[in-house]
């Protein structure tokens, strides 16, 4: 019987020197799901999404403890880090297009995996290009450099070079704020077509946003788990929790 | 309705005094600093005059470019036939640089993305002061180096009969130069944003596919222009190559299969001046306007300084090429 949850981190604490940032945290991510998580600034939601890959461990002075399984398998076991990171796609809240062509930013990601056949690399490139509304756009000039589009554009561009691997996971990191409201709902679109292929977890600060697309919700406040609950019952009237309840009415401080 | 009007009294002046003074001030030191501006390049310019002034007789005189630049015959003292040809000298400095460059490159470029990128902070300060170390290391030191280690060493190693050449000055002045390539390099690696390596990692990119794929094409310029202050390090170097080069006149290019024989001895544009301006007098012009024969050898010395004055001209503006370059084909 396949284990419903994909992601379960277990009462997981993160230090940055001696501030907590994230106290004792404890979710179940379920599969081919929409996992929202929503907070105030500076709650921990961004480096929950950095221990989930192992990229908290590049930043001096961070300490991690707790357990994080995929499928199962515990993260900080695994010996081949980077086998791990090309498992999860993750999307930055500023955009950092690479120094390289746009095909090349895309195409970056298999590369490294060993793919050299350049029609695969096409195919990867176009279909990871439009699932990210992006296609149109950039297709007669795949050839020059990323960091020349626009920031809505290279933001769109970092969602497709996070899906040119494939993930299993897909986390989102407030991935709407360089991007205007028509092509953003564009890619909501594309992420409800996703979850049938992957799990993904979107950090959001559009409390609107986490209503639309999240199946679930998670409200992180200070570091601490407020509530986690369908996305029903967390947007209705009565979620059963004074925060949560003032923070989606936007009432919250 | 009246405008009341200032009384004159001792504290009005006085204040009126100190706000011309605090206006003259300004003015004195924006003045100056505009004066410490504009100064390097009338140092640059009148470096340039004084040392064409005195090459120039030279030039209007016996100058003519085939026998000075294509001939290998460097006899300026000869009693009766004087020639004057630098095609030797030339190719002394271009082999020298050419195995600095193999030698420090390579070095340099390592220890930079290695500094920048792969130790831990306590070894990057460490080896941060050696590298300043070896850049404080007169030259006079590195001569001496070339002459009393790595001479026997290439003698031995390699079976030549000699260990002052090419290859000897080569590792010397390679090694003079790892300094100012590494510390530019650094830089500019560090200069790469964060959020690239961060991306990179995130997509799973090993440490080396990190460096390789992006760091080092995000950083290009810079180390293109440290690679570039290297070259010109290398060709201006004097000291350390007049002791370590054996200094005979020679070219160490021909037919033969290496093609380049860097375990010939070699002699540089740089040394030549060094070496032989003490024994070449200033002589003026005689009655009828013409120079004796002997005043050329100082002024060939000086025309000498122009050609490497136009060889660094024309290295800083392939490096701005370059890097301008660069630049157009990101739009």
């Amino acid at each position: 019987m396949v284990n419903e949850n994909r992601v379960e981190i277990r009462n997981l604490t993160v230090r940055y020197g001696k501030t907590i940032s994230l106290h004792d945290v404890s979710l179940d991510i379920p599969r081919n799901k929409i996992f929202a998580i929503i907070g105030p600034a500076n709650s921990g939601k961004t480096t929950l999404l950095k221990s989930i890959n192992r990229t908290l461990e590049l930043e001096s002075g961070s300490s991690v403890q707790g357990n994080i399984t995929i499928d199962g398998r515990e993260i900080h076991e695994i010996w081949n880090v980077y086998e791990l990171r090309r498992r999860i796609g993750m999307v930055f809240p500023l955009p950092v297009g690479l120094p390289l062509s746009v095909y090349d930013n895309v195409a970056y990601a298999p590369r490294m995996a060993g793919e050299r056949r350049r029609k695969v690399l096409d195919e990867i490139v176009e279909r990871c290009l439009r699932q990210a509304a992006l296609w149109d756009e950039v297709k007669d000039r795949l050839k020059n450099l990323g960091t020349m589009l626009s920031g809505g554009q290279q933001q769109r561009l970092t969602i497709a070079r996070a899906l040119s691997h494939s993930p299993e996971i897909l986390c989102l990191d407030e991935f709407s704020i360089a991007i205007d409201p028509v092509t953003t709902m564009r890619i909501e679109d594309v992420l409800v077509q996703l979850k049938e292929e992957m799990t993904i977890i979107l950090v959001t600060n559009l409390v609107q946003q986490a209503r639309r697309l999240g199946d679930m919700t998670c409200f992180i406040n200070k570091g601490r788990v407020v509530q986690v609950d369908t996305t029903e019952v967390m947007f209705s009237d009565n979620p059963g929790n004074q925060l949560t309840y003032d923070y989606v009415r936007g009432v919250f401080g | 309705m009246a405008i009341p009007q200032k009384k004159i009294t001792a504290a009005n002046i006085f204040q009126w005094l100190w706000k011309w003074i605090r206006q003259l001030c300004e003015w004195f030191i924006v003045g100056l600093i505009y004066l410490c501006g504009v100064s390097s390049i009338i140092f640059v310019f009148s470096i340039f005059y004084f040392v064409f002034r005195e090459g120039a007789p030279f030039l209007r005189d016996c100058f003519d470019f085939k026998n000075f630049f294509l001939s290998p015959e460097w006899y300026p003292t000869s009693i009766s036939n004087k020639r004057y040809g630098i095609l030797a000298l030339l190719a002394g400095t271009g082999s020298v640089t050419i195995v600095a460059m193999l030698v420090a490159v390579p070095f340099s470029l390592g220890t930079a993305i290695f500094i920048a990128e792969f130790c831990k902070k306590k070894t990057k300060e460490a080896m941060k002061i050696v590298v300043e170390i070896l850049a404080a290391i007169p030259s006079v030191v590195w001569g001496f180096i070339g002459l009393m280690v790595t001479n026997p060493l290439i003698v031995k190693l390699t079976g030549a009969p000699i260990g002052l050449n090419a290859l000897n000055a080569g590792i010397i002045v390679g090694l003079m130069s790892v300094p100012i390539i590494v510390s530019i390099a650094e830089d500019s690696i560090r200069a790469v944003p964060d959020g690239y390596i961060e991306a990179a990692e995130a997509l799973g990119a090993t440490r080396w596919q990190t460096v390789y794929r992006v760091i080092l094409p995000a950083a290009k310029n810079g180390l293109l222009a440290a690679v570039l202050l290297g070259v010109g390090r290398a060709v201006g170097e004097t000291m350390a190559v007049l002791m370590a080069t054996g200094h005979s006149v020679n070219i160490p290019f021909n037919g033969e299969f290496p093609y380049f024989h860097a375990l010939e001895s070699v002699r540089t544009l740089t040394a030549t001046i060094v070496a032989e301006m003490g024994e070449a007098p200033r002589l003026d012009a005689g009655m009828n306007g013409s120079f004796p024969a002997e005043a050329r050898h100082y002024q060939v010395l000086f025309v000498i300084g122009i050609v490497l004055f136009v060889i660094t001209f024309v290295i800083n503006t392939i490096a701005d090429l370059a890097v301008k370059g660069i630049r157009q084909k990101k739009v």
